[in-house]
Parts: structure tokens; C-alpha cells; sequence
């Protein structure tokens, strides 16, 4: 403990002597932040200077961290994989001896109702991600979150009906994957790789950006399977199987 | 060039304290099940943070991941983990 | 006041990683790390605002106002993706760990073999 103690009284000395050397916070001096919010809308046409330096001026870089929630998805996957010598048995969602708790009424219309809607506002905002703030990872999550309302209200045979297993992998490596062969098509059209080569568009409308809402889209894909994808391997113990 | 104190640094100093108190009660908190809804909590104070530093994308993605799908994962490895406790008692 | 944001993200990472070094239970452990995690991104937020300035979304604003750097804010979004990919996958190695040897306490992990 007073190992510990000294050595972060030490660290924050060093943190406090690096910090006093910064410029203080609000007088920003850099040039870079600046030149690319003058020229991201003439010569993008997009109005979210966040999105388009993530998708477009330094899309590269993008494409590396969306691999590293795939590979960690698939990584929990393989982790958590139902072992060779475990017995196959049928869990039940409540605590053993004590009945199970019923679902209330108000708990399934609720859900229920709730779902089209976050399910629309997940859509909207993976397609306006380059007029707002929003985009593809944000969606992707929202949209990520949707097939749980099902489990909320009960309905566990259309939970499993919903999310097939087979359909999600499908979506999340086309998601993947949509990112990589953009770049490749920007590369067959006579540019370099992950080049904005598509027509601009007019600014404020849905499709401006170029490969920008493409590229969207594939990213909203991939995060909303990786994250279905890993939530269902957690919840696949505590499902009840229900004879219909 | 200072013109004063307004109310926007009022508010920017005294939700970056706000925050910097709520992470020390989440790391002192030492059950995970009530750890799990303080980060949700913290996550919350973290993106009103980013709002207020004018930063609506990121503010937007931290309530989504850190308020929204890192306490779910926490408590769902929570629940697997006492499922296995449970049977490995029996 | 300036300097403010850089003590907050100081003191973040230090309680987060007090909280890792004196932690007596896995998930605790994870949560801890989420917590230092945070504070790279007060860090970067304090990098790139300007006092004043506006959001860098030019929506309904014309594009010679200053604005903050938004390049800043792009590394946090990944900084935020990187998190979650990082506790998915201790949360399950730690699921699995307590799966094959019963232990929560990472003191006692030190014991184990194999």
C-alpha cells in the first residue's frame, strides 16, 4: 500500500510538471482543427466535420478500430463457446425453488411499443450521421439494442426467432467486410484506396458525402451484428426455453 | 482575454468536479452489481461533460456505450458468473 | 479554471488505477479499468476546445465560425469503441477464468497452474 502510495504521488508530479507545459485549456493553438473545418464543407459537402474526418479525411484509420470490435466480438465468441464436456441442459430464467416471476402487462406493451420506435431512431441516425451528430457506430449500438426489447416482454420464441444466429454473422461480416471493399472499389476506379470518388451531392441532404453514407451504413451493420452477436452469447444461459 | 466568469465555466468546472467525485464513490464501491449502475450513472455525468465542451458526437456515443451497453455487459457476465457459483455449490 | 480539465483527467487515472491495484474482485477490477479509460477522454477533450467556440457542426452555422478541433473528438470516438472491445473481452476471459477455477479474486489467481 505505501509502495503504491508513493509511486502516485511520484506519477502525479510528473503528470502535473507535463500538464503545467500544455497551452491551458480554451486557447487552442493547433492548425489542423482548423483547417479542416474550412475546408470539410466546400469540399465535402458534408455539414458533421466529426464524421467526415472519421469516415473520409483519416477513413483509415476507421477501418482498423472497426476490425478491433470485430475481432473482439469474435474473441468472445470463442471464449465463451459451449465446451465439448459440458452437459446439454435446459436453463431457466429464475432462481431455483422459487416460482417464476411473471411478466406484467404493462412491462410487454411497453417493450413492445418501444420497439419500432428505437428501432426508427437507430435507422435515423446511422443515415443521418453526416448532417448531425450521430453516424454508424452510434446507430449501430442503438440499433444493437433493439432485439432486447424482446426479451424484456417475454417473448422468448420471437427473441430467438428474431436474431438467427446464421443472419447476424451474415450482417456483421458484410458490415465488415462492405469497408474494405469500398476501399478496394475506390482503388479499381483509378484513385487511391478508400478515396472519396462517388458524386458529392448537394450539402444537407442524405446522400452527400460520397462514399460517406455508404461507408455509414457498413459500419451501422457491423456494430449493430457484433453487438447482438456478443450480448446473445451472455444471454443464451439465462434464456428460458419456454414449450410453446 | 478573460471577460469575466459566466455561466458556462460555472457549469464546466462544476460538472468536471461532479465527475471527478463520482469516479472516486465508483472505484470505492465495492460490489460490482452496485458498481454496475454507478458507472451507468457516471457515463451519464461524462457525456453532460462532453456536451458542455461542445462535443454533441462523442457526447452521443458515450451515452450510448458507457450509460447503455457496458453496464448490460456487466451484468450479464454478473449473472453468468453467480449462475456458475450456484452450480458449482450444488 | 484553464487548467482544471488536465487535474481532473490526473486524478481519474489515479483513482482508476488505485482501484485496480487494490481490487479483490475481477469484474470490480474491469470496472475500475473503464474508469482510467475515461480519463484519456477528458484529456483529449481538454486538448481541443477553444473558449467560446462552437460545435464543429455546420449545420445551420456558416463555416468561418470558429469552432473546436474536431479531429480531437475523432480520436475519442475511437477511444470509446476501443473501450468496448477491450471489457467485452476481459469480461469474458474472466467469465471463463471463474468457469475453470472457481476464483473471483484476482490475489488468488497467482496460485493456479496450468
Amino acid at each position: 500500500m505505501t509502495l503504491f502510495l508513493g509511486s502516485a504521488v511520484a506519477l502525479a508530479i510528473l503528470l502535473a510538471c507535463s500538464f503545467a507545459a500544455l497551452p491551458p485549456t480554451g486557447d487552442y493553438r493547433g492548425p489542423y482543427g482548423d483547417l479542416v473545418n474550412a475546408v470539410t464543407v466546400p469540399e465535402r459537402n458534408v455539414t458533421d466535420t466529426v464524421t467526415a474526418v472519421n469516415f473520409d479525411i483519416r477513413g483509415f484509420d476507421t477501418l482498423g478500430e472497426e476490425f478491433i470490435l470485430f475481432v473482439s466480438v469474435m474473441g468472445v465468441l470463442l471464449l465463451l463457446r459451449p465446451q465439448g464436456n459440458e452437459p446439454r441442459r435446459r436453463h431457466e430464467d429464475r432462481e431455483q425453488g422459487r416460482p417464476a416471476v411473471p411478466i406484467s402487462d404493462a412491462v410487454r406493451v411497453t417493450a413492445l411499443l418501444l420497439l419500432p420506435v428505437v428501432v426508427l431512431f437507430g435507422i435515423y441516425v446511422v443515415t443521418h450521421g453526416q448532417l448531425t451528430p450521430g453516424g454508424g457506430f452510434q446507430g449501430g449500438v442503438i440499433l444493437a439494442t433493439a432485439p432486447l426489447f424482446l426479451y424484456l416482454a417475454g417473448e422468448f420464441g420471437n427473441f430467438r426467432k428474431a436474431v438467427p444466429r446464421t443472419l447476424v454473422h451474415i450482417a456483421e461480416a458484410v458490415g465488415g467486410g462492405g469497408y474494405a471493399a469500398i476501399g478496394l472499389a475506390c482503388l479499381g476506379a483509378g484513385a487511391a484506396f478508400l478515396q472519396n470518388v462517388l458524386p458529392l451531392g448537394s450539402k444537407g441532404t442524405i446522400l452527400s458525402g460520397g462514399t460517406i453514407p455508404l461507408i455509414n451504413a457498413s459500419v451501422g451493420l457491423e456494430v449493430t451484428g457484433g453487438l447482438v452477436l456478443g450480448l446473445m452469447v451472455y444471454l443464451e444461459e439465462t434464456l428460458e426455453l419456454k414449450e410453446e | 482575454m478573460t471577460t469575466g466568469i459566466n455561466v458556462v465555466d460555472i457549469l464546466q468546472a462544476s460538472t468536471l468536479i461532479f465527475a471527478g467525485v463520482a469516479a472516486t464513490v465508483v472505484v470505492l464501491t465495492r460490489q460490482p452489481v452496485s458498481q454496475a449502475i454507478l458507472i451507468s450513472f457516471y457515463g451519464l455525468l461524462l457525456a453532460i461533460v462532453f456536451v458542455l465542451f461542445q462535443a454533441p458526437d462523442v457526447a452521443f456515443s458515450q451515452i450510448v456505450i458507457g450509460a447503455v451497453a457496458l453496464p448490460l455487459m456487466i451484468l450479464l457476465a454478473l449473472a453468468k458468473i453467480k449462475k456458475q457459483e450456484d452450480e458449482s455449490e450444488k | 479554471m484553464s487548467y482544471l480539465p488536465y487535474a481532473v483527467a490526473a486524478w481519474l487515472f489515479v483513482v482508476g488505477l488505485y482501484g485496480i491495484v487494490t481490487s479483490r474482485n475481477m469484474v470490480h477490477l474491469v470496472i475500475c479499468l473503464a474508469v482510467l479509460q475515461s480519463s484519456t477522454y477528458v484529456l483529449l477533450l481538454a486538448i481541443g476546445y477553444r473558449t467560446g467556440a462552437a460545435a464543429p457542426i455546420f449545420a445551420d452555422i456558416p463555416v468561418g465560425t470558429p469552432a473546436v478541433d474536431p479531429v480531437v473528438q475523432a480520436l475519442m470516438l475511437t477511444d470509446i469503441v476501443v473501450e468496448v472491445a477491450v471489457v467485452a473481452l476481459i469480461l469474458a476471459l474472466v467469465v471463463q477464468v471463474h468457469k475453470r477455477h472457481g476464483v473471483i479474486d484476482p490475489d488468488k489467481l497467482r496460485d493456479l497452474k496450468g
